[in-house]
This record gives C-alpha cells, structure tokens and sequence, in this order.
C-alpha cells in the first residue's frame, strides 16, 4: 500500500525540526527537539549519538546518506547504478504530475532515487548495500527502485557479496501502476535466486517500512533487524482503522511489536547495527568458509535455469 | 429475480423497465402497443450498444464487481472435474477467503488456487469478501508446495479487493506471507497459469497472481492499489475512485500493452454475469491452450522464462 498521509505530516515534521519553522524560541540548526520526550537536544551532540535521542533514545529518521556513512566501513562505499532513474510510463496525473513529483524529489534528496546501492565493506566483509530515503515521494518502490534492487542482488551473487538492505517505504510506487506492483514480485525472485547460492542476506528494516516493501525483499531476508520504534506493516494505518473501526493499540506494529510475535530476529539499536552486522557475517559469510553451500560453487550469474 | 444495476447502467434499466410495463399492458389490455413497443426495443438495443461498447476503467471495476459475475467456486464447479476441495493452513486455520482443490480440466489434473468471494452477504461474511488473511496465504502456498511436489500444474483464479487490512491479520504477519508467496510462485517447478477474473488488489492479489502466463478477462482489473484507496490517497477522498481509476493503468487492455498479460478473454456485452457459460467456455479454452503448451516444456526452461519475464518487467532510464 502507497503511504498515507500521516507518514507525510509525520516526515515535514521530523525535517523541519530544526528549522525556523519550529514554534518559537529555538535558534536555526542548534537545538532539536526530541518528538518523543520533548527534550531539547544540542544538534552537534545528537550527530555524534548517531541521531538517537540521549536522554529517551528515540530514533531520529535519517537519510540514505547518513545511514551508509555509519553503516559501512570509513571510505568503502562505491555507488552502484545512480544513472539508473525513474520515468513516467504511464503520463501519471491524478491531482499532481508525477513528473513533477519526481523533480521535487530530486531536488529535496539531492538523490536521483528513491534507493542508494554500492559496494562496500562492512567489519571487512564484501557486501552490496541498499539504503532507501523515504524524502524521495515516501521511498516508493516503482521501476528503478525495483531494478536497483535486482541489479544489486545480481551483483552480489556474481561477486560473492553478501547482501545488506535497509529499508524505509511507503510501499509501492502508486504513480507507476501494475509496472509497480510487479516489483514485489521481481524483487521476490532475486532474493529467492540469490538465496540458492548460499550468500547472506541481511535486512534492517527502519522507520516506517510498510506496504509492498514489507511484502516483498524487505521480510526475505535470512536475519530481519530492525530499529527501536520503526513502524513496520502491510496495510495503513488508517485503512485498518477505518476496516476494524476500533482504535489501534499503542505499540501496534512497531519493531518491538514484531519481535514479540516472532516476525523479526532482534530489534537493535542504531548505535550497535554496524558492529551486529558485522558480526552477524562473521556466521554467515565468515573467513574460512564463504562458500559452505553447494549452491555458491554454481558459476554464479550464468544459471538461468536453475532458479 | 431483479438484476443487480450498476451505476452507470441505469438509464438503460429505466428503458427495459417501462418495456417490460408496455409488454404487460398489452398483453393485458386490448389497446395495441406494438408499434410502441418495437420503438422502445430499438432505443434499447441501441443505448446497449453505446453504453457497453467502450467501458471507462471505473465502469469496468463496476462490473468486476457486479455480485452476480462468476467466481472463483463458479469456475471450479462448471470447468472442472473430480474436484477435491483441501482445507486449511496446518498452522492457524481454514481461511474460506482462498480455495485450493485438486481438480481435473480436459482430462488434465491440475491444482486451482483462487480468491472466493460470497454470492450473497452470508457466504461474504464467512469468506471475508474474499480478502485473505495470512492463514489464507499459507495455504495457497501449501498447495503451491503440493502441485510442485506432484507435478501438477497450478490454475490461479484472482479475485479479490486485497489482502485484509486488519489488526489480526498484521500481527500474523500478512507481509511477511506475501513476500514468501512471491518468493514460492517465482520459483516453483511446476507451470503457473493465472487468470483476471474479477479484482485484482494489490498485494493480495499478486500473491497467487503471477506465473508463466496471466490471462486477463476484458473486464477484470489487476491494480497496485484499489481506486478508492488511491483517491483518498491523492484527492483525500475516496468518492473519487472515478478519476483515479483511469490513472492506474488497471484494465486489461493497460495490462496487455505493459506486457504483463498474455491474453484477453473477451466478455459477453454487459459483462461475464450477462451469459456466464460463454465465458465459462471461452476460460477453459484460454486455460487448455496455455498448459498444452508449458506442460510440454522442459520445466527448466520454463522457470528461466519466468524469471526474465519478472527481470524485464519496468520501465525506467539509464541515464546517459
């Protein structure tokens, strides 16, 4: 399901914090305030505590930029694909052009997508990253995204690379239509080809991963972390209520929720995602045997009919 | 038994109603009415013909939705035989919003995996208007799993609003059953034939609804998202699913030129429910003909066509 619009009001207001649209009182850019204790925190402290709130460790949203630079090791990250773009196949108009969607999306990620993939080292292990930025029209899944997603999956298997995708969507790319929802699909069969060549999968799921992002690479993942407080889900928010005509319990469908109904392997802080990682590959892609699977000895790229 | 009217069916009710008053009175009066009555057959034959000539996207999601249109059941019961209907997840439970049975078309057993709908509001009610919850995934896939095992190929009829958006239904995980049909319909060693037979929405369609061939009925609709949530969405109103309807690229024709869909079976004027053993047939045929092919077909071969038809799908620029 593509985003509603409390994702919307809920992003203006996580990027504005520190703006001069804030009410009142704080200077431009200095002090932040946290949305989930009210605490008034020094911009250059919460940088340093990786966007984390020191004093409730609320998870700041952050973008795919920021995410790569503390997830992979210093100076590893080499982009993959970035002429890779979205079009509009289908002259898009409802209410506004998705062209112009597009445009200002560009212009307010400085992305020319909705996903950044690269290669990169993480605790010294090959891997084929994967960040979304949900400031590209809510990290939608359309076409590029979908392809950006296969390329990197392709990639990782003919390079033995393990894969790492960290997710923030609103789901699927409404303005792209059934060439959209094909995605999931599309996406679903890398993961699953990938999978047979005994190379690790790793996903993060961060705040909010939703619709057809959860329903498709996003949950296919061999170890699912995700961060404190992410919302996580199929449907939206208001769609359930308006189904189920009740109102939804605090916690529903946070990291934690999940990791209590056993969807997700751990929920784990921001500050720790690197090092778990990290050591997460040791077990999965460790030194000594990175191709413990019959399938990894398969010429990798060339098995087309053995899906 | 009264018709189900559409919306935008309604001036022709109106004309096949004052007919249907002419006829009686001129059977029971002796005023003759003939003259009156050949008059009103024309304009009625004639405004059938305008109004179902060239169905708008929003009009042809009307009639992919009309209650007495064909259904998953309906299908099963008049194109196949020696039906054995299986049951439940072996996890949860019996979701009756997916069929699953053994069943036997021209001579050629076959797993049908569908969406079913209710043909009434009791029967809606107990199948959740045929939108699935995780049970109900997983046990499409457990029979995706079977026909894989015993070399049957899988009929996947698609007819549903979505998977259900519900608390139950998240806290079981319906992403997560999804993504794992997805995962399982790519790569499963057996042909899959799907079939558009009414709605097709978003996520919860697709999780039985891809394969080595989609046969679109004219009038069936396969949409990342139903018109109604898309115009609450982008208008902040979902009364108007009119203007978002023709924006989502949903109809068969759409899908035939993105070239996710192979076929298009043709409807009786009016829709399938206006002569359904035409439709009946005409499916079965479109079905036949796919599984004589790929059932013939190294299975290998199969699966890598599947995959690059995936792979190729999309649209999008490669810069300079």
């Amino acid at each position: 399901m593509p985003i509603s619009d409390w994702f919307k009001a809920r992003e203006v207001r996580k990027y504005t914090s520190t703006s001069a649209d804030m009410p009142g009182e704080l200077p431009d850019g200095v002090w932040v305030k946290c949305p989930s204790c009210k605490h008034t925190l020094y911009q250059g402290d919460l940088d340093r505590a990786g966007d984390v709130c020191l004093h409730c460790g609320h998870h700041f949203d952050i973008d795919a930029p920021r995410r790569i630079a503390m997830l992979a090791d210093e100076g590893t990250f080499q982009e993959t694909e970035a002429g890779l773009t979205s079009v509009d196949p289908l002259r898009f108009k409802a209410a506004k052009p998705y062209t112009g969607s597009l445009e200002k999306a560009r212009a307010l990620s400085g992305l020319p997508e909705a996903i950044v993939t690269g290669r990169a080292l993480v605790g010294g292990h090959p891997v084929m990253l994967g960040v979304m930025d949900f400031r590209f029209i809510a990290a939608s899944m359309g076409s590029a995204v979908g392809e950006k997603i296969a390329r990197a999956f392709r990639l990782a298997g003919q390079e033995q690379r393990a894969v790492i995708m960290v997710t923030r969507s609103g789901g699927a790319r409404m303005q792209e239509g059934m060439l959209s929802l094909m995605q999931m699909a599309k996406t679903a069969a890398e993961t699953e080809r990938f999978a047979r060549q005994g190379l690790p999968y790793i996903s993060v799921l961060a705040n909010p991963t939703m619709g057809g992002v959860t329903a498709s690479f996003a949950v296919l993942a061999d170890v699912i972390y995700a961060e404190p407080g992410a919302l996580i889900g199929f449907a939206g928010q208001r769609i359930i209520e308006q189904t189920i005509r009740q109102s939804l319990p605090k916690n529903f469908r946070t990291a934690e929720y999940f990791e209590e109904y056993g969807m997700i392997d751990a929920v784990v802080p921001r500050g720790e995602l690197h090092s778990t990682i990290a050591l997460t590959l040791d077990y999965l892609a460790g030194p000594g045997v990175p191709n413990a699977s019959e399938g990894a000895a398969c010429p990798t790229g060339l098995d087309g009919g053995e899906l | 038994m009264a018709r189900f009217v559409m919306e935008f069916e309604r001036p022709l009710a109106e004309l096949e109603e004052k007919l249907a008053e002419l006829k009686r009175l001129d059977i029971a009066a002796t005023i003759q009415l003939s003259d009156e009555i050949a008059g009103l057959e024309r304009e009625i034959d004639k405004l059938r013909d305008t109004l179902y000539a060239a169905l708008s996207p929003w009009e042809k999601v009307q009639v992919s939705r009309h209650p007495e249109r064909p259904k998953t059941q309906d299908y099963v019961e008049m194109l196949f035989d020696d039906v054995i209907e299986l049951h439940g997840d072996r996890t949860f439970g019996d979701d009756e919003a997916i069929m699953i049975a053994l069943a036997t078309l021209d001579g050629r057993r076959c797993m049908v995996i569908g969406h079913r709908k209710g043909k009434n509001t009791k029967e809606n009610i107990k199948r959740n208007f045929g939108s699935p919850h995780p049970e109900g995934f997983r046990k499409a896939r457990r029979a995706m799993k079977m026909a894989e095992k015993f070399n049957l190929p899988v009929v996947s009829l698609i007819d549903t609003q979505g998977a259900f958006p519900g608390l139950e239904a998240e806290q079981r995980g319906q992403a997560w059953v999804i993504a794992e049909n997805l995962a399982t319909l790519a790569s499963l060693r057996t042909p899959v034939v799907a079939v558009g037979i009414g709605e097709g929405g978003s996520g919860g369609a697709l999780a039985i609804g891809f394969g080595d061939r989609l046969i679109m009925l004219e009038n069936a609709y396969y949409s990342v998202i139903t018109p109604e949530a898309c115009a609450s969405i982008i208008f902040k109103d979902a009364t108007r699913a009119p203007e978002a309807a023709p924006c989502l690229a949903m109809t068969a024709d759409d899908l035939m030129r993105l070239g996710i869909a192979d076929e298009i079976v043709r409807e009786p004027l009016g829709g399938a429910h206006r002569d359904p053993a035409i439709v009946y047939a005409s499916v079965a045929r479109a079905i036949t003909s796919a599984l004589d092919e790929l059932c013939g077909k190294d299975i290998d071969d199969v699966l890598a066509k599947r995959y690059d038809r995936l792979a190729m799908t999309g649209v999008f620029s490669e810069g300079e």
